[in-house]
């Protein structure tokens, strides 16, 4: 596997930034490979640390040429996401550039 | 872990599979026989031996901290092709817990392989959803005002806990503090105590 020779994607969001997981769901449509767990999906989430850029793993499970991708670290409280949890508790979730926007 | 001895069918399509990559040049059978080894000699008593000296020494603690990969390279760890290495620090007030909800994504290279309950569909579904309920299985409540952080693993980096030093191993050298730590605690299900050995039940 060979990550795209280009310079590294510059970072859309910083750390401490509101986001929001995408709500897509496009495993639905077509068979796919996502790192992007289902139960996150339209999820607010605030941004703690930039943890690089590295090939995307959706173009890489197809043998597709992989471009690099931002990677973030993204704190999630974990109540809401379940309905049920302790205040306070926290979900820490690695999630690609692509599939946050601004919250 | 007691294994079958491989099926000849198996071994026979392995040597083909080698040879076709050798033919390739995509791999040496010096590569894979390396990488067989580095997969063979990690264990959990790697990623001890570092939560140990992060103990006794702030300069590895900090480097840890911020670099896990260089850290565990400062351990004589080959880093060379493994994902990069990530460190939680747990506080007084933070406790973290590590899960990979999607497969089985573990810090090999520090804890060698994945224990099976890590891999169960049980463990990966509940982690995320009813932590606490979890931990308390393991015998693990966490103090009062203490938070709880899961860490789901989802692409590209390991992860791995730094958990707190016990009370009661003031003076302790490296070497006994490494001893008590076990797999389980630097993946967040158990805490280290003075008093309890390190193996689980």
């Amino acid at each position: 596997m060979s990550a795209a020779a280009a310079a590294p994607p510059r970072p859309r969001f910083a750390p401490g930034q509101r986001v929001r997981v995408r709500a897509a769901y496009p495993e639905r449509i077509a068979r796919l490979h996502l790192r992007t767990p289902h139960y996150l999906r339209g999820r607010p989430g605030t941004v703690q640390r930039v943890l690089g850029s590295f090939p995307n793993p959706e173009a890489i499970a197809f043998q597709r040429p992989a471009e690099p991708r931002v990677l973030y670290h993204v704190l999630f409280d974990q109540p809401p996401v379940w309905g049920e949890g302790a205040p306070g508790d926290t979900l820490l979730v690695e999630i690609f550039e692509h599939w946050l926007e601004e919250a | 872990m007691a294994s079958k001895a491989p099926r000849p069918e198996s071994l026979a399509l392995l040597e083909k599979l080698v040879a076709a990559l050798a033919r390739r040049g995509l791999v040496t059978e010096a590569e894979i026989a390396e990488r067989q080894a580095a997969t063979e000699r990690a264990s959990p008593e790697t990623g001890a031996r570092m939560v140990a000296r992060a103990w006794v020494d702030p300069a590895y603690r900090a480097l840890l901290l911020r670099d896990g990969t260089a850290a565990a390279e400062a351990m004589g760890v080959a880093m060379a092709g493994q994902p990069p290495l990530g460190v939680l620090e747990d506080t007084e007030r933070l406790h973290h817990l590590v899960v990979c909800t999607l497969c089985s994504c573990y810090p090999r290279a520090v804890l060698g392989y994945p224990p099976h309950w890590y891999k169960s569909a049980a463990y990966r579904a509940r982690a995320v959803r009813e932590p606490r309920a979890v931990l308390a299985e393991w015998g693990t409540v966490l103090p009062e005002g203490v938070e709880l952080r899961v860490v789901d693993s989802t692409a590209d980096y390991r992860w791995m806990v730094l958990p707190l030093r016990p009370a009661g191993t003031e003076g302790w050298s490296e070497a006994e503090l490494a001893a008590l730590l076990h797999r389980d605690h630097l993946v967040g299900v158990r805490l280290p105590s003075a008093g309890r050995p390190a193996r689980a039940a």
